[in-house]
């Protein structure tokens, strides 16, 4: 991000600050843990509110349980930990604690994705939107940057049931305007084109958002939905804007495999078969290097975006 | 053991230690304090205990060293590349795209790493597994498994310490980095695992108390741990975390934070100077 006037916050910042304010309007929510507080920033709460907050130590499937046992007894939980441990070493807690008997746990899980960086491939999680929506009952949103992340949070802890918040380690620019609404099961067009679709999740859209200027400037009109709610995901969006410019490209930090790129495949296979790119991770596990520098090597950069769409255009000429 | 044996191995931990730190420094992130504190067993290990030939990394009587605590991949690293797995240039792109060190130990990218971890609790099971295959190959490699004080509160060290006594796994040692210290404070305080000691004699280990910056109680418990019969042996060392760096020893804060450039001056030139030089100078 070259421009200065851009503000750059990470998705873990918003949510570890707006948690610990509306601690003090909401005295059920409780905060947990895995000896991770300082990087997901949980300890923002665990500062204030140290009753309420509870570290479980190096225990994720402990932390998971005691968050759904906490729920059933009233209170509103919060358990973070890094993203790949948030749903891989919980999985059957998750679904059998927390989603089978559709529990009010809240998972807000940092540092998804490629933007881990240094921390290398044990620590990317690539695979955690297609396993959080494969569980019936569980909510997924991808807040695209900061201000998106507290409107989520505070969505969070009024909605009753799993939910599965996916958050970022780097810093990101913020591109909403503070008024924006966050709406459960609703896409937001950023910006409307006739040529492409382009919908895109979590830190992605503000990429996608460039790669659309990109292909201004080749003369493609192209349209940016900003995707954050997977599941429930917004039908009726993605069908009329790929029926209005009939083909999509989806954007995100994730395998190919399982997150939004399949969730609008489905969509449109079933209802308005177009041509699809998926932009994302192709099957393969990420490594160590900059955020910047994974996100080009791993073809997520605002170039492949806009390669795709151009992709599209071909093959809707055919 | 020989007085020439201790000044050999306080010498390779000191280089090892030098080089967790240039690496750090150079990579700008990654984890010098419990790489630190392990330094002193990883020596042990790699450059006196094990059965190892770094020719041949895949040489199926090797014994076996499991990174279970895997963000301490600078120690294994800087004692692969000292011990001739690799060469020591490639310690200068820890953490690079592109590259063969990853953040956390990659089995298929980095020869002598034994298998891929960096997600903590998980490093045991896979020990208990490769000391069964030996019992049921009538091999006689043994497998070390390094553990954190505070990894031990994942529940699958528990579930694989059960597995392991009720398979009588003589061969396997588990060693404890005992530091005291985890992420968010001290072990004690964030989920206190207390009595260590109690829990894994519980679990029908045989345990072995020692200070993991003495060699000749490093080696003597290794050797120990050998003649035991019928159970495996867990080695609970007291180290200090960010042991040889003055100003990183026992401090929370240094746990996963890269040291600047001019720390990294500071901790370098501690490390070489002093007493373990000094003796190394006069044996040379
Ligand atoms: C399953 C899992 N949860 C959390 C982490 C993040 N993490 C990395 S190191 C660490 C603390 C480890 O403490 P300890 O085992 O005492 O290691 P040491 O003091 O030897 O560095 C944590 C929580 C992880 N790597 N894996
Ligand atoms: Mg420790």
């Amino acid at each position: 991000m070259g421009n200065p006037e851009i503000k750059m916050k990470a998705t873990r910042d918003a949510y570890g600050e707006k948690l610990a304010e509306l601690g003090e309007k909401y005295e059920d929510i409780v905060v947990l843990d895995a000896d991770l507080a300082k990087s997901t920033k949980t300890i923002l709460f665990g500062k204030k509110f140290p009753k309420r907050f509870f570290d479980m130590g190096i225990a994720e499937q402990n932390m998971v349980g005691t968050a759904a046992g906490l729920a059933l007894s009233g209170k509103i939980p919060f358990a973070s930990t890094f993203a790949v441990f948030a749903t891989g070493r919980v999985y059957d807690q998750l679904r059998m604690s927390v989603c089978y008997p559709k529990v009010n746990v809240k998972i807000a899980a940092t540092h998804s994705g490629l933007t881990v960086g240094e921390d290398g491939a044990s620590h990317q999680a690539l695979e955690d939107i297609a396993l959080a929506r494969a569980l019936p009952n569980m909510t997924v949103v991808v807040p695209c940057d900061a201000v998106e992340t507290e409107k989520v949070v505070e969505f969070a802890v009024e909605y009753v049931g799993p939910m599965y918040i996916r958050l970022g380690r780097s810093k990101v620019p913020v591109i909403l305007d503070p008024g924006y609404k966050f709406r459960l099961g609703k896409g937001v067009v950023l910006r409307e084109g006739k040529d492409v679709s382009i919908i895109a999740t979590g830190i992605m859209v503000a990429k996608s958002l460039e790669a659309a200027e990109v292909l201004a400037q080749k003369g493609i009109d192209a349209e940016v939905i900003n995707m954050s709610s997977i599941k429930p995901l917004d039908k009726e969006l993605i069908l009329e804007s790929a029926s209005k410019t009939g083909g999509v490209v989806t954007v995100e930090e994730h395998s190919i495999i399982g997150g939004l790129g399949s969730a609008v495949c489905e969509v449109l296979s079933e209802n308005l078969p177009v041509p699809v790119e998926r932009v994302g991770v192709k099957d393969v596990f990420g490594e160590s290097g900059s955020a910047e520098e994974l996100l080009e090597k791993y073809g997520l950069s605002i170039n492949d975006i806009a390669a795709a769409a151009e992709r599209i255009i071909l093959r809707r000429q055919k | 053991m020989l007085e020439t044996e201790k000044i050999f191995l306080e010498e390779k931990a000191r280089i090892i230690r030098k080089h967790i730190i240039s690496m750090l420094g150079e990579a700008g992130s990654g984890h010098p304090g419990g790489s630190l504190s392990a330094a002193d067993i990883v020596a042990a290990l790699f450059f006196h205990h094990m059965n190892i030939d770094p020719a041949r990394p895949h040489w199926e009587h090797r014994d076996r060293f499991i990174l279970s605590k895997g963000h301490a991949a600078p120690v294994l690293y800087a004692a692969l590349a000292e011990a001739g797995f690799f060469d020591t240039k490639e310690l200068k792109y820890l953490r690079k795209t592109g590259h063969m060190l990853q953040g956390h130990p990659d089995m298929k990218s980095t020869p002598g790493v034994e298998i891929s971890t960096g997600s903590l609790g998980q490093g045991l099971a896979v020990g208990n597994g490769m000391a069964l295959a030996a019992k049921l190959d009538g091999r006689d490699y043994r497998v070390f498994v390094l553990m954190g004080d505070g990894e031990i509160q994942e529940g699958m060290i528990w579930e694989a310490a059960m597995a392991a006594a009720h398979y009588k796994l003589d061969n396997l040692v588990g060693i404890l980095d005992y530091n005291g210290l985890q992420i968010d404070g001290p072990i004690t305080q964030v989920m206190n695992p207390e009595p260590i000691v109690d829990k894994w004699k519980a679990f029908g280990w045989h345990v072995i108390v020692i200070d993991g910056h003495d060699f000749e109680e490093i080696i003597s418990a290794l050797e120990q741990a050998d003649r035991i019969e019928g159970k495996p042996t867990l080695i609970l060392a007291k180290t200090i975390k960010g042991k040889g760096v003055s100003f990183m020893e026992n401090q929370v804060d240094w746990h996963g934070k890269a040291p600047s450039k001019e720390e990294m001056e500071l901790a370098l030139k501690e490390l070489s100077q002093g007493e373990v030089l000094e003796r190394w100078e006069t044996l040379k």
